[in-house]
């Protein structure tokens, strides 16, 4: 029981995504979770609006239900698989995510600075987090995947486009952290 | 019925995502900051098991339960969409240190503000769709 309440290793937790993958593969279907924000699109009746999200939705119902259950498994680790213990950060990190403001940094899974309830008076962290949200929307539909489909399922058969896709990824993720975090937090 | 083992595969999903802290914020600044091998160990692993997988798959023939071999579809060419396409989505998931996946996993894990995030996220994904026939790709 300690190895599941403890955070589990990288190694452990690697493989078992690849799993993830390797069952939807199995179910003929494939690894994508970005695809869902489509979905939704055409849910809420995009359609009428350009033909890119005219398509039947409901072949992508097994999709939504993989992110219902996305939800309810995150509920179950917290709620029933987890001993508080926080995340073994580097040091460095913690010290300088202290100086730019951030309490406690890894003792939960986001900082309250950001996502916590009072962000609803906090006009800097409800822009950060819509800004944050549209950037990952519209840039993993232009991308044409994300972390799931390009980085994961693209890069496990070796498809060039999700090579250039990820390299994207880190491009941004690396400007992001190392030189606009400075000049917003 | 049908949908029952998509469900158990999301349950799985949500808490290997939650387990392995690869849906922590923190976690996402110290990989894009270089100072932990963590995150890179959990990617690197899925993709190494998962290229064992696919190779595998290719050589014995293995089936799906729908009969047919298992295929990866393949990516469209293209260079532009993917580079800036990627920095794009770089950039959201450095700031909210979430992508996709772990958008939901963490709404389910009591962070309710995601839903704020999921809600620009499919307004980010309409607004590509409109702009879509302007954009180089």
């Amino acid at each position: 029981m300690h190895y599941i309440l403890n955070p589990w290793p990288w190694y452990v937790s690697g493989p078992l995504i690849a799993l993830v993958m390797a069952l939807l593969l199995y179910f003929g279907k494939t690894f994508g979770m970005s695809s869902n924000l489509k979905t939704m699109c055409s849910i809420v009746g995009a359609g009428k609006f350009t033909d890119f999200f005219k398509f039947n939705w409901k072949d992508q119902i097994w999709n939504l239900t993989v992110v219902l259950g996305s939800l309810i498994g995150g509920f179950i680790a917290v709620k029933f698989l987890s001993n508080g213990s926080g995340s073994n950060l580097n040091p460095t990190t913690v010290t300088e995510l202290q100086n730019m403001g951030f309490n406690n940094p890894g003792m939960t899974l986001v900082p309250n600075e950001i996502f916590g309830l009072d962000v609803l008076v906090s006009p800097k962290a409800l822009i950060l987090l819509v800004v944050g949200g549209l950037l990952v929307g519209f840039g993993t539909r232009y991308a044409a995947g994300c972390t799931s489909g390009h980085a994961i399922l693209g890069l496990s058969s070796l498809q060039k486009p999700s090579l250039i896709a990820v390299i994207g990824f880190f491009i941004g993720g690396l400007i992001m952290a190392n030189f606009i975090f400075p000049l917003i937090f | 019925m049908k949908f029952l083992k998509f469900l158990l595969i999301g349950i799985f999903f949500g808490i290997v995502l939650v387990k392995s802290e690869a849906v922590s914020w923190y976690r996402i600044y110290e990989m894009f900051r270089f100072q932990s091998f963590h995150m890179y160990g959990i990617i690197g692993t899925a993709i190494a098991s998962g290229l064992l997988f696919v190779q595998i798959s290719k050589k014995r023939h293995l089936k799906s339960v729908e009969g047919v071999d298992i295929f990866v579809p393949k990516k469209e060419d293209g260079l532009i969409r993917y580079i800036i396409g990627g920095i794009i989505f770089g950039f959201g998931w450095a700031l909210i240190g979430a992508c996709p996946g772990p958008m939901y996993v963490l709404l389910g894990t009591g962070v309710w503000s995601m839903i704020i995030v999921i809600a620009a996220a499919i307004l980010g994904t309409f607004i590509y769709g409109i702009l879509k026939d302007k954009l180089p790709h």
